[in-house]
This record gives structure tokens, sequence and C-alpha cells, in this order.
């Protein structure tokens, strides 16, 4: 991707308050189609608030946020629209857990996309197959562990076929054997193109997969720039403060 | 099985120290203690009973009854059998408590859920009904209600009128009712057979969608078809119109179709009271699927709608079910309390039967066997209806 890519998401002055707290001051950012950013920053920073607007899971107060085109507003069939083309990864799976692991993969291209539901199974079993669980179609999410949980939630969002990936801290519930597993599957997402945003602190997958580290603290961005010299030479204090509490390990 | 037997053979040693020992001696005890009581019990009552020269048996209830009952879905008069008048009774008790339990369960939702609108001025009105409703004892409720109907209506001869035919007094509520005709029975046959077309409709259209992805509009086919054949069976039976009035004859009115001030201080107390007990249910089980759920199913593009009956519904439904398998049996036992404002239910007649009889012991295990049947077949069903929309999970 170059400068000649359109932007496909871009926030502008975007402004949010919990009651008196100022969760998001004064956010800018673009994202190209293709690019892969990395949103990291200390707990309490707004980082998740900030992917949740993308998709209106939380409603900005002051500023503009285009998706796709798409202007986001208190306008229903705008978000409906928006949500179809977001794919979005929770920290806490979020599986239903009523429904088998192919439900839940063909629920939403059942009812969103409607499409026949066999070409729909044969999809879900694509993904799948991309997460490596084929074999665990039939079975409920309680069944499964931490990570099969997680790359079932990644596979159900690409059933969707999204054009944008939001990712919310997604190994951050996982045990430390699980992580990689995810992270893995993350990784070739990243390497077939998708446009991806990431809450995340693996600083590792950052640094080899994303073109762009934004860091966030107190709701402000701010420090932004390539994995190399965000990771070497950070220009601000609360970048090199962070940067080494969370990698002294 | 020799085997255990052998192995276990040598460690007994019938000692008051072995639980074995001691659990049968107190099995023992209890049941000697359990049986003497029994025994004592009705030979006493059978003592009694002869000495007051009181008959005892089932036999009464094809003897003459002699008195009246206020109201009855069968044919009933004075020189009817204690039977029949056991039979009305019950016919009144589940009358109330089917239209109870369909009135509270729906009523309760619509609370229930209102008590979760983010507008502040249902919710609050919501928490004020459930708190008011759960915190005044049925019995006073019932006589409210009844006080309401019988002390302030106006009396039959300044009855208001509302709309033409319908008269609201002290008496009740009378409205006009469609003139017999043949025809009406087969119209509640079509209605029926509406009915179960529009499921078989709902099923094919489940089908279609898996096959094509294509929704089908179910609102107005199934609409048509649960009110359109009667409308078809009653213009196939010459579109009978007479209607009857009820009109001022003497003391109150005749004709048409009434409810009673008892019927409908009992139905309204029953209804609002377990409807306050049911919108706490239901909200609770609504806020027992976690907001993650909304949200995973928001993102993936659904609306609320489907949201709400895909992914909401079924996981509250487990939460919800089992209390209110509870306060079905609720509505149904509480309705006895008719017995205090005169509606003529089971319990009602049953101690008119037992004062005119004097055989009380048959006319509580009456009682008994109709609430314990009821409750049982509630029961029963719930627990059927649980187990399809209990959560699968591993």
């Amino acid at each position: 991707m170059n400068s000649s890519t359109p932007y496909i998401v871009e926030i502008r002055n975007v402004n949010k308050w919990y009651g008196e707290f100022h969760v998001l001051k004064n956010i800018n950012m673009q994202v190209r189609k293709g690019e892969r950013i990395v949103v990291c920053g200390p707990s309490g920073s707004g980082k998740s608030t900030l992917i949740r607007c993308i998709n209106r899971l939380e409603e900005h107060q002051a500023g503009d946020i285009v998706v796709d085109g798409i202007r986001l507003t208190s306008d229903l069939k705008g978000v409906e629209a928006i949500r179809r083309e977001v794919g979005m990864v929770f920290q806490h799976f979020n599986l239903f857990p009523h429904l088998t692991v192919m439900e839940n993969l063909t629920l939403a291209p059942l009812w969103v996309r409607g499409i026949p539901k066999k070409q729909a199974e044969e999809t879900a079993m694509h993904f799948l197959e991309r997460v490596r669980i084929p074999e665990q179609a039939q079975k409920y999410p309680g069944q499964l562990s931490g990570g099969q949980q997680q790359r079932v939630a990644i596979a159900r969002s690409l059933c969707m076929n999204p054009k944008i990936m939001l990712f919310d801290e997604p190994t951050s519930a996982l045990d430390p054997e699980m992580i990689k597993e995810v992270l893995d599957v993350m990784v070739s997402l990243a390497e077939e193109g998708m446009t991806m945003l990431c809450v995340t602190h693996e600083m590792g997958f950052a640094r080899t997969v994303a073109n762009r580290v934004v860091f966030m603290d107190k709701g402000e961005i701010v420090e932004e720039n390539e994995p190399e010299a965000f990771f070497h030479n950070p220009r601000s204090g609360r970048t090199k403060l962070f940067l080494s509490q969370i990698l002294k390990h | 099985m020799a085997v255990e037997t052998m192995a276990r053979e040598p460690s007994r040693s019938l000692s008051w120290n072995d639980p074995w020992v001691r659990g049968i001696v107190y099995q023992v005890v209890v049941a000697g203690a359990v049986a003497a009581l029994g025994w004592y019990l009705v030979n006493n009552t059978l003592d009694n009973l002869q000495r007051a020269k009181i008959a005892s048996g089932f036999s009464f209830l094809d003897r003459e009854s002699g008195f009246a009952i206020g109201e009855s879905l069968i044919e009933y008069s004075p020189a009817s059998s204690y039977g029949r008048a056991f039979a009305v009774g019950l016919l009144n008790t589940l009358r109330v408590a089917v239209i109870g339990i369909v009135l509270s369960t729906v009523l309760g939702t619509a609370i229930g859920i209102a008590r979760l609108s983010s507008n502040w001025l249902i919710a609050k009105l919501s928490s004020l009904y459930v708190e008011v409703i759960r915190n005044v004892p049925l019995l006073l409720q019932l006589f409210f209600w009844y006080a309401l109907i019988t002390e302030n209506m106006p009396g039959p001869r300044q009855a208001a009128n509302p709309l033409p035919g319908v008269y609201i007094s002290n008496r009740g509520f009378k409205f006009p009712l469609m003139a017999e005709h043949w025809i009406w029975d087969w119209c509640w046959v079509a209605v029926g057979v509406g009915t179960i077309s529009a499921l078989w409709l709902f099923s094919w259209a489940r089908e279609r969608q898996n096959q094509t992805g294509k929704a089908f509009p179910l609102l107005w086919p199934s609409l048509g078809l649960i009110l359109g054949l009667p409308l078809l069976a009653w213009l196939f039976g010459g579109a009978p119109t007479k209607v009857v009035v009820p009109e001022l004859r003497g003391f109150n009115f005749q004709g048409g179709g009434s409810l009673t001030p008892e019927f409908a201080a009992l139905l309204i107390g029953l209804t609002m009271y377990t409807a306050g007990f049911i919108a706490e249910i239901v909200r609770a089980g609504i806020l027992a699927v976690p907001k993650g759920q909304w949200e995973a199913a928001g993102a993936l593009g659904l609306k609320r709608g489907p949201v709400l009956r895909l992914i909401v519904l079924p996981q509250a439904l487990r939460v919800i079910v089992p209390p209110m398998t509870s306060q079905y049996l609720n509505i149904t036992k509480n309705s006895s309390l008719a017995v205090a404002i005169g509606y003529p239910d089971v319990v009602s007649i049953a101690n008119t039967t037992m004062n005119q009889t004097g055989q009380a012991i048959e006319g509580i295990a009456l009682i008994m066997a109709v609430y314990l049947t009821i409750s049982l077949l509630i029961s029963a069903f719930m627990n059927w209806y649980n187990k399809r929309v209990a959560l699968v999970e591993r």
C-alpha cells in the first residue's frame, strides 16, 4: 500500500466522555486499505474505546468517524452497513454458548447476508480449516479451550467476509501456551492483506506484523510510528516509560 | 456379587460403632414411629366419626347438593349432585388459573422489559409497579379490587355505558354476544386449523431460508391464515350478524355475555400480583445474558430484533423457565383465595359441601387431590419445556 491507496477508516477530532471523564481527546487517525495498525498503551488509556467506536459499540460525542465511505451517526442503517463490513474479535471471545461452532459461524451469513445454509456451511468449514480446527465444528463453545474459542471467534468474523478486522486484546484472556496459536492465525491473516486494527500488548506481533504502532495514554495519541522507529527511537518520554515497563522481562 | 459379600463379610462385626448398623437401627425406629402415629390417627378418626355418627366414604357425591352457585361453565342447578358442584368449582378454578397465567405472563414480560428500558420514566414506573404489587398481600389486593367494583360502580339502573351495548355496574361487566348459530363452532375450528397451518408455514419458511437464503415475510400470511380462515367459514355460514345485547330487566341485565365482579376482581388481582413477580423473573433472565453477547451479535451486523430472538432470548429462557414454573403453580394455588370474595372456585364449593354433609375428610381430600393434580401437570409440562430450552453447553 502506498500513499495513493484510499483511506478506509478516517477518524477526525474525535472526543468522548464518560460523564466527567474524558476518555478520548481529539483523536486523529487514518487507516489505508491493507494497513495493519497496532494500538497499545497502559490500561485506561482509551485504546479499546477507540476501536470500539469504529463499529459503534461505543458512541463518540464529537468529531467524525468515516468507515468505508459511511459516516457514523446515530442512523441505524449506516451502523448496520458498517458492522456488516467490519469484523470484531473480543478479549473474552463472546461466542454464543447455546449454538454449536458451526451455528456460531453460519448465524450472521444466514440472517444478515441471506446466504443459503449449505453455502454458508461450506464457507464456515473453509474458515475452520484456516484456523485449523475443522474437527470441532459440531461442538459447543464450552467444550473448547480458550485458544480454540478465540480462533472460532476469528473464523466467525471472517465468515462475513469483512473489509476490516478489529481485534480488542484478543490474547489477553488466554493462557501463555494458547497465545501463539491465536497470533499465528492473525499473522497469516495479515499476510493475506487484511486491513487490521489491533489493540494488543504482544510487542513481538507488533514488531513483525504492524505497519504502524499507535501509542495512547490518558485518552490521547502520544506517538504514532513505524515499528522499527517506535521500538528503537521512541520520541516521547511516556512511550519510553511504557516500553521499559512492558519489555523489562 | 459373591466376591463383594465375601470381601465385606469379615469387616462386619455388628458393633454400635459401625455406621451401617446404626443406619439400619435408626431407620427401623423411624419407620416404626411413623406407622404407630398413622395407626393412632386413623383409629382415632374412625372412632370419633363413629361416635359422632358421621358417615364416611364418597357416596355423598351422588346426592343432591341443594345449593346454588353464582357462575358456572356447565349446566348446574341446586338439584344437581355434589359431584357436579365439584366439577363446576374445578372448572371455575381452571378458568381463572389458565386465563390468569396467560395474562400475567404477557403483562409481566412487558413490565420486566420496560424496567430495563433506557427511558427513565418507563423504567421508574415499572419499578414502582413491581415494588408496590409485590409488597402488598394478595388477599388485601383482592379485597381492594372487589370493593372497587362492587362499592364504587353504579347500580344496574345507572350503569355506565361506555360503548353501545356494554354496561359496567356493580353487578359486573355486561357486553353483547353474537346470537347462537351453528357456524360459530366451525369458526373456532377454523381458528385452530389456521393456527396449525401458520405453524407449518413457519417451519416451511425456515426450511426455505436454509435452501435459498431468502427470508419469507411471516407476519401477514400467518395473520391471514389465523383470522382469514374463520372469516371464510363465517361467510360460508351465511354471514350471520344477529347480536344479543344485554337489556335491563328488573334489577339486573339479561342476555349477552357477562363477567361477574367476583371473577373480574379475582382475575385482575391474581394477574397483577403474579405479573409483578414474573416481571422480576424476566428482568433477571435478560440481565443474566452477558453484555458481550449483545455486542458480539451486533458487531456481526444483526439487527436488534434477531439479536433478541436468536441470541438473548434462548439464553434468558433457561434462567426464566424454572422460576416461572413456581409462579404458575402459585397463581393456581392462590386462586383458592377466591373464597374470600365469593368466587365459586373448588375450595369455596368444597367448603359449602363440608358444611352441609359434615364430611370434612373427604372434602379436604378432594381439594388436595385437585391441587396436587393441577400442580403436577403444570410441573410436568414446564419441566418438559425447560428441557427443550435448557442450554446445551458441553
